[in-house]
Parts: C-alpha cells; sequence; structure tokens
C-alpha cells in the first residue's frame, strides 16, 4: 500500500530539513536501510534512509527544498499504485506537517450523555446509574477531556470565569481540562501561576520583545563582496563614510513637554530617549542600516537593538536597548535609566551591553555640536547626535530661530551604500521635524 | 461528656423534657408498656405513669389528631409514629391540621407539637417501610423538618423541638440508633433549629448529607483524603428546614464544588432544593455542576443484594467527589 514519506528527525534540534539530492529516483526500488537522499539539518548533512523496502513513486520536495519535520516529501509503494488519494490529501494539507497526534481521530462525542444535564421528568432516574454502577460514574474519561471545544464556543466552570475576569486572563488563551474541555479552576491557577512569574506591569505596558534580535543571513551578492574587499582595503576594516543631517527639534522638543507634563519626574523622558525611538522606527524601514556584514552574508536584524553610549569613569560601553522598536518611549527612558545606572554602577551582564544591531552616540548634553562616532563593529552604523542648538534659519523668506540639532551617521561601506544611509537620515529627519509620522 | 446511643440520647431528651415541663406527653404504639418499639421511651412509662406517656391503638391519624387537639389546648404533645412511613395515613393531620392551625386560626391557635420516628431504610423491610419522607413534608409551610445525625445533636435538637412553638417533625433513622457518640451532660443542653453543623472541615469539595449519608460522607471524606488527598468539608444541615443554607453557600464559595449524598429519592428531593439554592447563591463559585446521590428510583427492594444497590454508600459518594473534583 502507498504510503507518505515524512521527514524524519535526523538531529535532536532538528525543526526541518532541506532536501541536498536525492540518491533515488522516482520508480527507483529500495531496500530496508538504504539511504534516499541526503538531507541537511541545522547541523550537518544526513542520509535519509528508508526503513523497510519499496519503490520511490513520488518525489513532492526536490533537491533545494526544505521541509517541516513530519512534512510529506514523497510517496512510497509499489510500482504502478495508485497515489491520486494520498497527493490529493497531501496537497489539500498544503503539504503542512501533520503532527502523529493530530492524526488521532477526534474524540467520540461518548462524554455527551454525561455532559447532558440529568433528564429530570419522567421518572426515569439518572442517578440509578450511577447508584448502582460507581465504576461507570468514573468521571470525565482522558478522551473526553482532551476533547475540543464545541465550535469554538467556549465552556468554562462559572468560577473559572469569574477567575479569569478578576485576573485579566484571556479565556481563549487556557486549554480547559475537564469534560468536553471545560475550563475549570485549576486551568486558571495554572495560568495564574505562569502569569506570576512575569514582572509586575510598570508605568507601560512591556514590549514582548525578549533577547537579541533575530535575523535572517542572505547571500552576499558578487558587487557587494567585491565593493566590501575594495573599499576595506582602501581604508581599513571597516570602511566608512559619513553622512551628516541638520535636524530641526522645535517639534520634538514641544512633544517632549507634553509628554513629560503627564509623567511624574522620575518617569520624565528625554529627548535622548526620542531619538533612540525614531533611530529604531527608521532602522525597521530601512533593513540595510540595521544590518552586519558577515563575510559571506548580510546579516539583516529584524529588530532594532540600540547601543547607547554610556560615559563611565573607565571609558564608555553601550548597554543595548533590546527591540527599541517595539517600545514606547516611557519603557525606553525607564530602561536607558536602569541601564546607565548599571552601567555607572559596572554592574552590567555581558548580554545587556553586547549584540546592539545599531548604537547611538550623544553628547549634546556636554555641549557638542557636530561630531564623528567610530562604529562599533559588527554593527553597520552609529548615530553621533550633537546638541539641538538656538540657531538662526530662513523660513518663508524670514529669519528665524529654531532649535537645530546635527546628526553624522558613521556608515559600513560594506552594508550601506551612500544613498542608503541617506534615505535613512532623510526618514530619520523627517520623524524627528514631524513627530506625528511616528504613528503612521 | 457521656457515651450514648442516639437512642439513649433520645430517651434523655424525652426523659428531661418530660421533668421539665409538665405539659409534655408521649403518646404512640407501644411507647409506653412495651418500652417503644425501637426502645427509644424505654423506662419512661415506668418511670411517669399513664398521664405522661400514652399507649394508643394502631390508628395514626386518630392519635396525631388528639395530638394535634392536646396542642392546639396548651399541651406540648411528643408523637411517635413506629415509623414515618405510618405517618403517611396522619399525613392529613401534619399537613392540613398542624401545619396550618396557626395560620388559619389568625394567629390563635399554636402548635407545639413534635411528631417523632425513625425514616428512611431499615434492614431489609422492603417498599413500604423503607421510604424517607423528609421532602414530602418540608414542601408544605408550616412544618419544621428536623433529621439529626449523632447521639449529641439528637438530644439537643429533639430538646429544641419540644420546646418549640410550632409542629416539628423529628425524622430519625433506624439503622442508626445503636450509634454512639458524646453527648454532653448538661441537662439543660439544646442545639438551635434551623444551623447546619459542619461536620468535617476541607477546602477542595463540599459533601452535604443528613441522617444515614452523614458517617457514610465522613467515610468518604477520609478515603479522598488518604487516596487523592482531597480535602473535603462535610455539612449535615440538621435541619432541613428551616435549612440553613448560608453555612452551605459560605462552604461552596471556598471548595467550589458541591456532593449532596441523601437517602431519599432523586425526583424534588431535598438534594435538589439544596442543590438549587447554591446554584442561586453561589453560581459564579461552581467549578463543576453540582452532584446529587440518591436511593434509587425504584421501591426500596426488599432482596439484601438489591437493597445495598438501591443505597447511598461511601464508594458512590467517593465517586462522586471525584467527579466534581474532575479526578
Amino acid at each position: 500500500m502507498a504510503e507518505k514519506f515524512l521527514m524524519p528527525k535526523l538531529s535532536p534540534t532538528m525543526e526541518e530539513g532541506q532536501i541536498a539530492r536525492w540518491i533515488k529516483n522516482e520508480g527507483d526500488a529500495f531496500e530496508p536501510n538504504e539511504t534516499l537522499a541526503e538531507v541537511d539539518t541545522d547541523k550537518a548533512t544526513m542520509e535519509m534512509t528508508a526503513l523497510k523496502g519499496g519503490t520511490l513513486l513520488k518525489i513532492l520536495k526536490n533537491a533545494g527544498e526544505s521541509a517541516a519535520l513530519g512534512e510529506t516529501i514523497a510517496i512510497t509503494g509499489k510500482p504502478g499504485e495508485d497515489i491520486s488519494a494520498l497527493l490529493a490529501e497531501v496537497s489539500s494539507n498544503g503539504a503542512k506537517a501533520q503532527p502523529a497526534s493530530s492524526e488521532a481521530p477526534p474524540p467520540e462525542p461518548a462524554g455527551q450523555a454525561k455532559a447532558e444535564p440529568p433528564a429530570s421528568a419522567g421518572g426515569a432516574n439518572p442517578d440509578t446509574e450511577t447508584a448502582n454502577e460507581p465504576e461507570v460514574s468514573e468521571p470525565a474519561e482522558k478522551s473526553e477531556r482532551a476533547a475540543p471545544r464545541d465550535n469554538g464556543r467556549l465552556i468554562v466552570s462559572p468560577i473559572a470565569a469569574r477567575m479569569a475576569a478578576d485576573n485579566s486572563l484571556d479565556l481563549k488563551s487556557i486549554n480547559g481540562s475537564g469534560p468536553n474541555g471545560r475550563i475549570i479552576k485549576r486551568d486558571i491557577e495554572a495560568a495564574m501561576e505562569s502569569k506570576d512569574q512575569s514582572p509586575k506591569p510598570k508605568a507601560f505596558e512591556p514590549s514582548t520583545v525578549v533577547g537579541a534580535s533575530p535575523f535572517r543571513d542572505e547571500n552576499t551578492s558578487k558587487m557587494r563582496q567585491v565593493i566590501a574587499s575594495r573599499l576595506a582595503e582602501s581604508i581599513g576594516p571597516i570602511p566608512t563614510f559619513y553622512l551628516t543631517v541638520e535636524i530641526e527639534m522645535d517639534n520634538v522638543l514641544a512633544l517632549r513637554k507634553q509628554i513629560n507634563a503627564n509623567l511624574a519626574d522620575d518617569e520624565k523622558i528625554s529627548v535622548n530617549d526620542i531619538i533612540v525611538k525614531v533611530a529604531a522606527t527608521s532602522l525597521i524601514k530601512h533593513p540595510f542600516v540595521n544590518a552586519s556584514y558577515q563575510d559571506k552574508t548580510l546579516r539583516f536584524y529584524e529588530q532594532a537593538d540600540i547601543g547607547v553610549a554610556v560615559a563611565i569613569d573607565e571609558g564608555l560601553i553601550t548597554p543595548v536597548v533590546r527591540g527599541a522598536n517595539l517600545k514606547g518611549f516611557a519603557e525606553i527612558s525607564a530602561e536607558i535609566k536602569d541601564l546607565a545606572a548599571k552601567a555607572k554602577a559596572k554592574k552590567l551582564q555581558p548580554e545587556e551591553y553586547t549584540g546592539a544591531t545599531f548604537s547611538i552616540s550623544n553628547l549634546g548634553m556636554m555641549g557638542i555640536k557636530e561630531f564623528t562616532a567610530i562604529i562599533n563593529p559588527p554593527e553597520a552604523g552609529i548615530l553621533a547626535v550633537g546638541g539641538a542648538l538656538p540657531t538662526p534659519v530662513v523660513r518663508d523668506g524670514q529669519i528665524t530661530i529654531r532649535n537645530i540639532m546635527n546628526v553624522t551617521m558613521s556608515c559600513d561601506h560594506r552594508v550601506i551604500d551612500g544613498a542608503t544611509g541617506a534615505k535613512f537620515l532623510q526618514t530619520f529627519k523627517q520623524m524627528l521635524e514631524n513627530p506625528v509620522l511616528m504613528l503612521m | 461528656m457521656a457515651l450514648l446511643t442516639i437512642r439513649d440520647a433520645l430517651n434523655q431528651a424525652l426523659r428531661e423534657e418530660i421533668i421539665r415541663d409538665e405539659n409534655v406527653f408521649i403518646m404512640g404504639e407501644e411507647v409506653a408498656e412495651y418500652d417503644g418499639a425501637y426502645k427509644v421511651t424505654r423506662g419512661l412509662w415506668k418511670e411517669f405513669g399513664d398521664k405522661r406517656v400514652i399507649d394508643t391503638p394502631i390508628t395514626e391519624l386518630g392519635f396525631a389528631a388528639v395530638g394535634v387537639g392536646a396542642a392546639m389546648a396548651g399541651l406540648r404533645p411528643v408523637i411517635e409514629f413506629m415509623t414515618w412511613n405510618f405517618s403517611i395515613l396522619a399525613a392529613d393531620q401534619i399537613i392540613n391540621h398542624a401545619a396550618k392551625m396557626l395560620y388559619m386560626s389568625g394567629g390563635q391557635f399554636n402548635v407545639p407539637i413534635v411528631f417523632r420516628g425513625p425514616n428512611g431504610s431499615a434492614y431489609q423491610v422492603s417498599s413500604q417501610h423503607s421510604q424517607a419522607l423528609e421532602a414530602f413534608y418540608a414542601n408544605f409551610p408550616g412544618l419544621k423538618v428536623v433529621m439529626p445525625s449523632t447521639a449529641a445533636d439528637a438530644k439537643g435538637l429533639l430538646k429544641s423541638a419540644i420546646r418549640d412553638n410550632n409542629p416539628v417533625l423529628f425524622l430519625e433513622q433506624e439503622r442508626m440508633y445503636g450509634n454512639k457518640g458524646e453527648v454532653p451532660d448538661d441537662g439543660d443542653f439544646t442545639i438551635p433549629l434551623g444551623v447546619a453543623d459542619v461536620k468535617r472541615e476541607g477546602t477542595d469539595c463540599t459533601i452535604v448529607a443528613r441522617s444515614m449519608t452523614v458517617p457514610l460522607a465522613l467515610q468518604a471524606a477520609e478515603q479522598m483524603q488518604k487516596e487523592f488527598d482531597v480535602s473535603v468539608e462535610v455539612i449535615d444541615p440538621r435541619t432541613i428546614k428551616p435549612l440553613d443554607i448560608d453555612t452551605i453557600v459560605n462552604s461552596v464559595k471556598k471548595t467550589n464544588r458541591l456532593v449532596v449524598a441523601e437517602e431519599s429519592h432523586y425526583f424534588a428531593s431535598v438534594g435538589a432544593e439544596i442543590s438549587h439554592q447554591v446554584m442561586e447563591h453561589a453560581f459564579d463559585y461552581l467549578d463543576a455542576p453540582v452532584k446529587r446521590l440518591s436511593t434509587a428510583e425504584a421501591p426500596n427492594p426488599y432482596a439484601k443484594n438489591l437493597e445495598a444497590l438501591a443505597l447511598p454508600d461511601v464508594a458512590k459518594i467517593v465517586a462522586a467527589v471525584k467527579e466534581v473534583c474532575y479526578l
């Protein structure tokens, strides 16, 4: 009988495998333990062998294609077998992984009768059964408990519903362990236990950022490799160039005033907090700036982990605000205050000052108008931020005073080209001059 | 404290009340010279004589009616039914006269009467003699219904029942007459009607039991603790009407789960009433549907094995507790 051949687990941590090459072709017979294909896992290239003999009827994943663990990659069986039903099944499932558990038949509606309220009329005693055969009344058989919810309608015991409401728990996120998937008290208690372990909410809703930014590596093109090597030869390990932009900060200063009017003294945000947020938001719009050169690949980060340079007695350290693009001003501000305090107390943990995707150095508060900063590899850029100083400018043909801030970005030319960097700075400038754009 | 059987505790209560109040007298079949069919009135006729302990013919309706009239005239009769099954013959006097006299006389006639005797199953006395009638009587306004489960409760509640100015139906259990328990020596010891007793404290599940099911529930609670680490609270309402629902509701608010174990039949039982009131007052606290255990929906069988199957027992209560605890 024809069967699906599923992507096997070839390494302990493997979640998907890429077919390196098929050793057997469609129509080839194979013996037990014979190698059918080579598969690239996260660890190494492994031989994928057959557990029993047969014929390779159809290859569904060709060399170079990936398949998740348990996903159908081929059909095996006897020569000439009709495999159309299997193919239809695979394609209707989008060839998605079919974990073994979901293949178990849906639980019998046997629990139905039990779940029904006792029929009270007509003298039939629903209790008789229980009374006479206690073993029959063994409640909530295992299969019944695992039953899916009824048409998506949540079944919740009253106390469980009340506890969930009191504790702001989303019932949809809780699995019911009672009959027919009923959510009962112990399920809520379990959910509360796991909730209690998360930190107490502060003045802001904590974002969901955990740890360093995930990333994807893209093969470097030939051109990018040439640019990299040529420019590096010319100027040293990191071929740096600089882009400077003038930014009118009046709107940001007004915004900050508005925000701080509503915050307690120890919660007030700084201009730098806003700059961090705006830089992070801009970085997400310009992935080439939120990237790093990795020789054979360019690494693109999915979140903006911003290193914020902090001067300490011994020198300089850049604690990292993880996922600053996902956080609000208040959260960023609180985090920077916390990190800076730790930096000054020399209590920063390594993961708190390494692995940024981009950095900002701000010397504005020390009276610096303009400067250049040195890139902290493997990041591709750093912003050197000067002070927002009252400056005469021409607006609508009139000379007027505005708070102008000079920002210079140092760019790793192996990743960032002049125009790429300039576009990033344009976005950065536009957002600071019109903070409302951050809402877009 | 003295260790007494329920039978002797009831006897003490009767004796003390006969001594305490000259208006108290006992009347029923075989209560005097024979010392009572179940020996609850043992020695009382010898001690107090014909005026206080009166044998009647086998005429339930007749002597119940004499009792109601005597109560209206200011005496405090204690009417013994040999079993509550025979009270059905006197139901008109109990329901239509004792229960309604105060109301229909515009408050002129109190009926301070106690009807008492064994209720529920005995040992193989078959269909007509094994009935638990508390739900039947509790349905009628004007009647108080009391069901003790221990010797102390039996004594304290019977004394309160005799002193009460309204008709009280006092339902004992033949199987329990020999059960022993500590009873306070104090001659004035009483237990107020309408107050439930927590027989065992627990946190995970409440069992409401009465009369015969109380010792069964306590054994089930012990077993749940030992085998499943489930802490069961056992509540005995002691008085069915007026019902101390607050104690039950407060317990359910703590445990979130309720089993009602009773000896009567299932339909329209006291357990149904308790389940409803808990739903009404503690709906938001329930974690599982209330589970009720009753005697099988059939006339009680004579055959020993069938009788055992029909009645609630420890294993059935344990199964019910496990069910509401989702075990």
